[in-house]
């Protein structure tokens, strides 16, 4: 028997794509200005990636808060229960078609390999990535903050989180065909609604 | 080479009347021949090797008719400074059109605007003077304090004026549809993005000139003159090999305003570390990514060989015009005797044996202002073989990378993408075995 429910809010739906489209288009344009492709040429890819990276900055403020205030953060717990059963189940389970060892509900609606994974992704790849990216845009005033560093390890720092981001956005969106059909969790994404086994 | 001992032939431009010996007042005023600056007729001209003096009459060099001057008239037409008053010296140093800096030639007499923003002749149509402000006979120099080599002797009593830039004018930020290029203006002079190309104007400057091949001449003894398809010459019995370019793509280093100068008797330093020998530099930047003041800026490198005493470690003066038979190297044709007479000029030891090294002199690349669309495009630099490939020592965007870092990224990229492929492929034949149920 399958019902449905409604997991995901018109605000985390916005947030959920606005993020998914600025961080695909800083991941464009900052490789180029990282010299690796030509797209947009280079003073365009600037101009247009430091304008994302703010606009960025400032919806996960927004993020932040609704999070806090929502008592949504809670979702990202951190919770190894039955996390050796939820691997073994991407890794075997599904190629026989097994159920998925965890049960969605309006009160956990993530898995714990979820929870831990974007945990991972919000206390740690994104505010680094953020902050490496505002010292990076305020190079310029370094010297007058009293800053002697050189650009290298901040670039350095920054490129490795934007490959790490990579490929979590590359897995993300593979397991997105894990649902019931190949596209069901891309569609409740849109609609907020869930079709779940009761 | 060096003004010592030729001293006849380079004071036409280091400016005076009769500097015939070393024993001449470089400093004193009343010998500064005022009309080189001063004259509106644009006839005045000193006769090549008359030792400051003008053509007096009528006479021939290099197989072209010289006209007297006419004084009376050139007296009756004394005038403010112009680009053809300042060019007459500036534009032909190292003996003629262009030959020196680059970007200073005649072609700037009648500029357009796509070779000069500022001496435009239908635009602003600056003279020289225009940005080198003159008080008191101080015609104001190169940005930063720039020591002039050894005693410096310049045509002016002194040359420590005011220091000029194009921020004088401009100020620091002067980009407002590109926000990010008024970040560069701490590193990266105006004059790197703005000169894209010195020697714009159609006249050739010379960057290579071999002394090594000088002297050669054709079996019954007659001079060899070999020119380039412009007109260039390309090889001459007594100045040896040339190259010449135009549309010239600058070279960048960091500076900040200072150069160290080699002087005669300084000592060759020996091969580089790596066995090799480099190039001598005759005159050095200073400054490097870690000066606050030092910023990239355009040169052009004229490079050469030059004759040296490879006992002493020192660059040989040669004795040059003279009469044939006392030693000039311009008569006699043997290095061995022009140096010797020349070392013995300028007081410092000779050995007796000659080589030939290879020098470097830089020049810095000021004037020739393109049009502001004409600039350097963010890709001149900003790419992985760009303009400042060699300059290295900092991080560049879009030049620079950790290579351990991108490759590991992108193998690891490779490999996750590897790994859903596989995962994918067995979840589909999983499914296909139970039916097409997911
Ligand atoms: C290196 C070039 C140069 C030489 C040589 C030179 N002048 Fe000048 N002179 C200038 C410049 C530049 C000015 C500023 C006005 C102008 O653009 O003509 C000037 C201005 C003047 C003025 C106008 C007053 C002033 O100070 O603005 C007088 C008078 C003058 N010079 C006299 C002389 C005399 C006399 C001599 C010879 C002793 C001489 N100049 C040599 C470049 C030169
Ligand atoms: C008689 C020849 C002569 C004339 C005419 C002349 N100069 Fe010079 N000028 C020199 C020489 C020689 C030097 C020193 C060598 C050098 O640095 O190129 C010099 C140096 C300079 C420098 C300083 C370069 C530096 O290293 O900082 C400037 C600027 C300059 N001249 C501008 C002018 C201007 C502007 C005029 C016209 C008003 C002018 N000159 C006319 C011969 C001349
Ligand atoms: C748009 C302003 C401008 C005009 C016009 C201009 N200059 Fe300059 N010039 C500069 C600046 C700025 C520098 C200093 C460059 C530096 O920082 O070393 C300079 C440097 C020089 C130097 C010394 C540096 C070198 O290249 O070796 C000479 C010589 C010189 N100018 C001669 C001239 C002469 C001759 C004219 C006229 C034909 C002229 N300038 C016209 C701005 C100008
Ligand atoms: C990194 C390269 C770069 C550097 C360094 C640079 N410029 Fe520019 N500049 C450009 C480009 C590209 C343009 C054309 C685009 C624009 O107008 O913003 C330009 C335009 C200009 C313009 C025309 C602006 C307008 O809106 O009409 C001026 C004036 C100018 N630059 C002066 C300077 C001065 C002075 C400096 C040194 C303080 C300097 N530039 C340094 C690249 C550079
Ligand atoms: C004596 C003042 C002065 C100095 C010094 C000066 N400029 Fe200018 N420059 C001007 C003026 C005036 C304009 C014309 C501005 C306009 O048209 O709006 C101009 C225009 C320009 C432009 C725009 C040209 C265009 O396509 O419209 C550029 C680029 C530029 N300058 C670069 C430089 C650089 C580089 C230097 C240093 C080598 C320099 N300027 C030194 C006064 C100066
Ligand atoms: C003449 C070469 C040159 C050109 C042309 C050039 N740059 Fe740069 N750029 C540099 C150098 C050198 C640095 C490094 C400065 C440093 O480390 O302080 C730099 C640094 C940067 C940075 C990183 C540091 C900062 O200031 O934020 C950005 C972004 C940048 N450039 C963008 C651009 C854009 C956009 C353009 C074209 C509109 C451009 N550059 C054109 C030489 C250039």
């Amino acid at each position: 028997m399958k019902v449905k429910i409604y997991l995901y809010t018109r605000f985390e739906r916005f947030w959920h794509w606005a993020q998914a489209l600025l961080i695909i288009f800083l991941m464009l344009t900052g490789f180029e200005v990282h010299g690796s492709c030509r797209i947009f040429g280079y003073a365009a890819a600037c101009r247009w990636h430091n304008l994302a990276g703010i606009t960025l900055l400032g919806l996960s403020a927004f993020a932040v808060f609704w999070h806090l205030t929502t008592g949504q953060w809670r979702h990202y717990q951190p919770s190894f229960y039955n996390l050796r059963n939820i691997v073994g189940h991407y890794l075997i389970g599904i190629m026989r078609g097994e159920r998925h060892p965890f049960h969605k509900s309006q009160e956990r609606k993530l898995n714990p390999l979820q929870a831990l994974s974007y945990l991972f992704l919000k206390v740690f790849l994104l505010p680094v990535q953020l902050l490496s990216g505002l010292l990076y845009y305020y190079y310029n005033d370094w010297v007058s903050w009293g800053v002697t560093a050189r650009l290298d390890g901040v670039a350095y720092l920054h490129t490795a989180m934007a490959f790490a981001l990579l490929l979590f956005l590359v897995v993300h969106v593979y397991l997105t065909t894990t649902g019931g059909t190949l596209l069901s969790y891309t569609r409740s994404m849109f609609t907020g609604w869930e079709e779940v086994e009761d | 080479m060096s003004p010592q001992s030729n001293w006849c032939r380079c004071t036409s431009c280091h400016a005076g009347y009769g500097w015939k010996d070393k024993k001449f007042d470089f400093t004193s005023q009343e010998n500064i021949d005022c009309l080189v600056c001063h004259d509106s007729t644009g006839s005045y001209r000193k006769f090549p090797t008359a030792c400051g003096h003008p053509a007096y009459e009528d006479k021939k060099f290099g197989g072209k008719d010289v006209k007297a001057v006419d004084l009376r008239r050139v007296a009756r037409n004394i005038g403010p400074s112009s680009r053809t008053t300042c060019g007459r010296c500036h534009f032909y140093g190292g003996g003629g059109d262009g030959v020196k800096h680059g970007d200073l030639d005649s072609s700037l007499l009648k500029a357009s605007k796509a070779l000069d923003v500022h001496m435009d002749i239908k635009g602003l149509n600056y003279s020289c003077t225009i940005c080198h402000v003159t008080k008191a006979h101080q015609i104001s120099g190169r940005i930063y304090s720039r020591p002039a080599p050894n005693k410096h002797q310049l045509a002016l009593p002194q040359d420590d004026g005011e220091r000029l830039a194009c921020e004088s004018c401009h100020g620091l930020a002067p980009h407002k549809k590109e926000p990010l290029l008024n970040g560069h203006t701490d590193k990266v002079a105006c004059q790197s993005c703005h000169i894209p190309f010195y020697a714009r104007g159609g006249v050739f400057t010379k960057m290579w000139w071999d002394w090594s091949t000088a002297g050669k001449f054709t079996d019954d003894g007659q001079e060899i003159v070999k020119k380039d398809e412009y007109g260039n010459i390309v090889y001459h019995s007594m100045k040896g090999s040339m190259g010449w370019a135009r549309e010239v793509e600058p070279e960048y280093y960091w500076y900040n305003g200072a150069m160290t100068y080699f002087r005669e008797g300084d000592k060759i330093p020996g091969p580089h570390e790596s066995g090799r020998s480099v190039a001598l530099k005759i005159n050095a930047l200073k400054g490097d990514y870690a000066d606050p003041r030092a910023r990239i800026f355009p040169f052009k490198i004229m490079r050469g060989k030059q004759p040296y005493d490879p006992e002493n470690r020192t660059l040989v003066i040669p004795y040059l015009f003279g009469k044939k038979g006392t030693g000039p190297y311009w008569g006699d044709y043997d290095w061995g005797k022009a140096a010797a007479v020349g070392m013995k000029e300028a007081g410092l030891p000779f050995s007796g044996k000659i080589d030939f090294i290879e020098t470097e002199m830089y020049w810095p690349i000021t004037h020739m202002v393109a049009p502001k669309d004409k600039a350097l495009v963010c890709e001149a630099c900003h790419s992985r073989n760009g303009r400042l490939a060699s300059l290295r020592g900092f991080y560049l965007p879009g030049r620079d990378r950790w290579r351990g870092l991108d490759g590991s990224g992108w193998l690891a990229l490779g490999i996750t993408l590897m790994g859903i492929v596989l995962h994918a492929g067995l979840r589909f034949i999983g499914s296909r075995r139970r039916g097409g149920r997911a």
